[in-house]
């Protein structure tokens, strides 16, 4: 984050600190949001931003911690400007702290420009229509809850899944990335550990795509506050690659769940009252403002596509955390822990997964004729077989009609041949062809979801003679 | 004019000191930028504004001017096929003039000031009129755009009227002792328009939808809620009415939502075309999109926005559904205004006031006699989105709502799961309309039509209770005549309830063509129950080509074709019989 010293006072009326929000007294000509710099004691500075003024009072929130803050000599100097960071091409390959510093112990950035961190709501006219099918050479991805260019689709994880892996996977498979130089990704670590930010690092390096990525990093022993920018400063530089330089970005931000402790925990020390869980009321509007920043805009190449990641809290998909990301987002991954103690790989559960934008992004053209109807068909025929093991487990398995101990099979085969894949990179051809090699194991009158002229042409039956 | 001065700045929340003489919920210009909010509650010296902008950078000490007047909307020719913020400024305008990006202090009329509207008199110099009263029309695409004199005004003479090419601003009327009527009028967004009467809705708002209008159907003039967790496929339901009910006019309030979906609105829409009368359905639309991450503030004020604007055209006879998607966001503005102003909160963090907001927006809806001479008969229905978190739908926002409404459409997120779309739970949903409706079923569709319905509903209901023995003791310990009701059951929820809103054939279903399917259905029902008291297995009756040509009828384009299905599928049941 950049500071300007033109225009700015200083203060040393600081009354009240507590947690990460410092009130300061009689402050004069300070705007609402902008950015001040705080010089403690021994010296260090830090920073921090207007949340609240009025004629008597400033709320500063400090984003490295209120730790060592005094109330007589520390000195706070509110610049006049509400929170930048400077952008630049350059930062491609670069790994920056969480409010945008560098942080790789190379030289700042030369900026080419400077913009407001808080970004501005894009106006729904000037929005372009997503429409460009991405490959990530995920079956279940692809054929069940595509992604498209522009669309943000966060994964829902548990504790202990591989939500990184599969991550790591899509940015590395995905066919935007395949297009060469038109590409970017803005990783974004929000309170992960060491371990995890170096597996992604690892992973971009050992495909060569390092100096594509712009890396924002605060690690879990960062300053918590520091969170509530890091994202923002994250899709601002984003935007700036995508929108001035047309480039394709993908960001990944994880994890969105340490996101809402940091917004929780300054909620808390302003007393403001709580929502659910102890969540501020305003934690839709507040996320809406991270997530609402992927599109593609009329009249411009690049795009913004974005993956959350989040850990659902014991693995409970009504916590607010995931519940609030669900509205927001244009659809939802959900890694399942059962999945994944049976060894699939990657572990997602389709039944609640969705793909909000998948319309636009398949059929004739795109993908091909047959995928709507495909996708269905799969989902309604996991779905009843699934429903089915509930039912041998109460009355065993003899009790089935040979039609339903065929759907148990199709569910069993669906989970270990299609869901789990492991490092393969499927083509959309290929994910389409197993679906229907599965479906076939199926009476052909099962199969209402898809059209008859679609089942004479792509059924394997057909296709052999 | 009062002017004040900046106190204190919280979010979207201002306090102004020496604004003394300001009204409750006057429009207010707030700092140098000029950003535009409303006062939302007065103190002493002080006001406290809701601001419908973002507020970064304000300073203590910066000036807020009072305007005196309510947020209004201006209503007249040019409304149709605009898409506007929550504060009636209309996007491309915005776009034209700030780029991409919204940027803040920018006023901007509603309506375009310099297109001309041909005005068509229909009275004369001399004739006497009042608030309501017709003075002429203007073609606004297939619409008749009436000119109505604005409510408030008392009778008087016309001293002057012409045909002509008028701007919404040239006065096209002069009325004595009151002056020029022009094309376009203003009224407060937060009070409703007058009507004569309301009028018992009798009428159903077909929606081409299976299980809306079959099983729980709104009426013209009605209210409708649809809750669901997220993916549940509220928006697509909210755009599949929008799509296809049988109003003359369509108000959509993207209220809090995603961008992308308002995009995907505004690129369909105008390719779409309407079953009923042939035009682009953009052309009887207007969008208000307040998406998630624009200002809070303006969210609130959306819904009231186009609900205005919807009473208008009501007022010229017509029938407006107004669809908001989603309520639930704009009761989290409120939430997050009144957290703001340190208010008390009530349930779930939710001022207490919430539940009266919430009934005062949805009786805005009604078919009523307009005002005005001549018999005007015009309906606003609402069909409100629900976002309960969790799913949980003992929340406020649901339970409220639920109060209010008159249909209610529970969505399901086990039947979204299984990819049942619509995916409108058929235990929990009702219509409080289904007995005024009696009477318009009965004669435009069959005598035999609330039996047919009432049977329906009373196999879903039976088959709950099946499915629980059968996770008990497995389906074999049923009795054949319970196992048909499975398979019937399991007919009626995928071949006739589900329904996809993708399919070019199905996306829209006629209600005849409802009517037969239902016949269909239960001739298979009472024909296999008769064969099976006879001795008749049934396996015999399953094995028949008949079932997968139910299956398919979704797909059959005519009434007629399903017609005769339903008779051959007597036919041959009863074929079956014989054999034996």
């Amino acid at each position: 984050m950049r500071s300007d010293p033109l225009m700015s006072r200083d203060y040393r009326t600081i009354n009240y600190v507590s947690g990460p929000i410092m009130f300061v007294q009689n402050p004069i000509g300070v705007s609402y949001g902008e950015t001040a710099r705080i010089t403690l004691p021994d010296g260090e500075i830090r920073t921090g931003q207007v949340l609240d003024i009025s004629r008597e009072m400033a709320v500063v929130q400090v984003f490295e911690g209120t730790s060592g803050v005094d109330n007589s000599v520390t000195n706070i100097r509110f610049t006049g400007e509400a929170a930048q960071i400077d952008v630049s091409i350059d930062m491609l390959g670069r790994i920056f702290n969480g409010v945008g510093l560098p942080r790789d112990g190379r030289p700042n950035i030369i900026p080419e420009d400077t913009v407001d961190i808080a970004g501005t709501a894009i106006n729904p006219y000037a929005r372009d229509k997503p429409s460009d099918f991405i490959q990530t050479g995920v079956s279940a991805i692809d054929a069940l809850n595509t992604l498209v260019r522009g669309q943000k689709l966060p994964i829902f994880s548990g504790s202990g899944l591989p939500a990184n892996q599969l991550a790591a996977q899509i940015a590395r498979q995905s066919r935007v990335l395949g297009e060469g130089e038109q590409f970017a990704v803005v990783f974004v670590a929000m309170g992960i550990t060491y371990k995890e930010a170096s597996f992604f690092m690892n992973d971009f390096e050992r495909t060569g795509a390092l100096e594509r990525v712009v890396f924002f990093m605060n690690l879990a022993d960062d300053p918590t506050i520091e969170r509530i920018a890091t994202p923002r400063c994250a899709l601002s530089v984003a935007e700036y690659l995508a929108f001035t330089h047309n480039l394709h970005v993908l960001v990944i931000l994880t994890d969105m769940t340490n996101y809402c402790e940091a917004l929780r925990e300054i909620s808390t020390a302003r007393e403001e009252v709580p929502g659910r869980r102890g969540y501020p009321g305003y934690m839709y509007t507040d996320r809406a403002s991270i997530y609402g920043r992927a599109g593609r805009m009329n009249g411009k190449t690049g795009s913004i596509t974005q993956i959350p990641i989040l850990t659902m809290p014991d693995d409970d998909i009504t916590h607010p955390v995931p519940d609030l990301t669900g509205y927001i987002t244009e659809g939802q991954i959900v890694l399942s822990r059962d999945l994944f103690r049976r060894g699939a790989e990657p572990p997602i559960d389709s039944l609640p997964c969705l793909s909000r934008l998948m319309n636009l992004g398949i059929g004739p053209g795109k993908t091909r004729e047959d995928h709507r109807n495909v996708a269905d068909q799969l989902y309604a025929s996991y779905a009843y077989g699934r429903d089915l093991r509930r039912l041998v487990a109460i009355v065993g398995e003899e009790a089935l009609t040979e039609l339903d101990k065929k759907y148990l099979s199709f569910a069993d085969q669906f989970e270990r041949r299609f869901i789990s894949q492991g490092d393969e990179n499927r083509s959309i051809e290929q994910t389409l062809a197993l679906g229907w090699d599965l479906m076939a194991s199926l009476p052909e009158d099962e199969l209402k979801r898809i059209k008859v002229e679609y089942i004479k042409r792509y059924h394997p039956s057909y296709r052999a003679g | 004019m009062v002017k004040g001065t900046i106190a204190r700045i919280s979010g979207p929340v201002v306090i102004a000191d020496a604004m003394r003489g300001s009204k409750m919920y006057d429009v207010v210009k707030v700092g140098e930028e000029a950003l535009s909010g409303e006062i939302i509650r007065l103190e002493g010296n002080q006001a406290v504004i809701q601001v419908y902008e973002d507020t970064t950078g304000l300073r203590i000490g910066e000036p807020v001017d009072n305007t005196g007047l309510p947020l209004s909307v201006e209503l007249g020719p040019g409304l149709i096929s605009s898409i506007y913020d929550g504060v009636q400024r209309p996007l491309p305008v915005l776009v034209e003039k700030s780029g991409s990006f919204i940027s803040r202090g920018i006023d901007v009329a509603g309506l375009d000031r310099s297109k001309k509207w041909t005005f068509l008199p229909s009275i004369k110099k001399g004739d006497r009129v009042a608030g309501g009263d017709v003075l002429g029309t203007v073609q606004e695409y297939h619409i008749t755009h009436k000119i109505m004199v604005p409510p408030d005004v008392p009778e008087s003479v016309v001293s002057g009227i012409e045909a002509g090419d008028y701007t919404v601003q040239e006065p096209v009327c002069h009325l004595e002792g009151t002056g020029p009527v022009t094309l376009m009028q203003k009224w407060p967004v937060r009070k409703g328009r007058p009507y004569r009467k309301k009028l018992d809705p009798t009428v159903p708002l077909l929606t081409g939808q299976r299980i809306f209008d079959s099983l729980f159907p709104l009426t013209k003039g009605g209210t409708a809620m649809i809750p669901g967790g997220f993916g549940t496929g509220k928006t697509v339901s909210e755009q599949t009415l929008a799509k296809w009910s049988d109003a003359q006019i369509i108000v959509y309030i993207g209220c809090g939502e995603r961008g992308n979906e308002m995009t995907d609105v505004l690129s369909e829409f105008p390719e779409l075309v309407d079953p009923r009368t042939g035009l682009p359905l953009m052309e009887r639309t207007i969008l208000v999109a307040n998406t998630s991450n624009m200002p809070v503030a303006a969210r609130e004020a959306s819904i009231y926005t186009g609900i205005t604007m919807g009473e208008y055209y009501r007022d010229m006879g017509y029938d407006v559904a107004l669809m908001a998607d989603s309520t639930s966001r704009w009761g989290e503005a409120l939430r997050e205004v009144s957290g703001r102003l340190e208010e008390m909160p009530g349930e779930e963090g939710y001022p207490a006031y919430l539940a009266t907001r919430l009934a005062a927006f949805y009786e805005r809806a009604g078919r009523v006699d307009c005002i005005g001479s001549g018999d005007r008969v015009g309906s606003v229905t609402i069909v409100g989105a629900v976002s309960p978190p969790g799913g949980d739908f003992s929340e406020p926002i649901t339970q409220n709502t639920l109060r209010i409404t008159g249909t209610f459409w529970a969505l399901d997120t086990n039947l979204a799961y299984r990819r049942h779309f619509p995916s409108v739970n058929w235990i929990k949903s009702y219509s409080l309309y289904i007995d005024s409706l009696n009477d318009w079923y009965l004669e435009n569709l069959g005598p035999d039509w609330e039996e047919l319905r009432d049977r329906m509903m009373y196999l879903l209901q039976k088959e709950v209770e099946l499915q629980e023995i059968v996770q008990l003791v497995g389906p074999d310990a049923l009795p054949e005549s319970e196992k048909a009701i499975l398979e019937v059951t399991r007919m009626i929820r995928e071949d006739f309830l589900q329904q996809s809103a993708y399919s070019d054939t199905d996306s829209f279903c006629p209600l005849d063509k409802q009517y037969w399917m239902l016949k269909a259905i239960q001739s298979y029902d009472s024909a296999m129950n008769n064969a099976i008291e006879r001795g008749v297995g049934l396996k015999q009756v399953s094995l028949l080509p008949l079932r997968s040509e139910i299956a398919r009828m979704k797909e059959l384009g005519s009434a007629g074709e399903i017609q005769a299905l339903a008779e051959r599928i007597k036919t041959s049941i009863d074929a079956l019989e014989a054999e034996r």
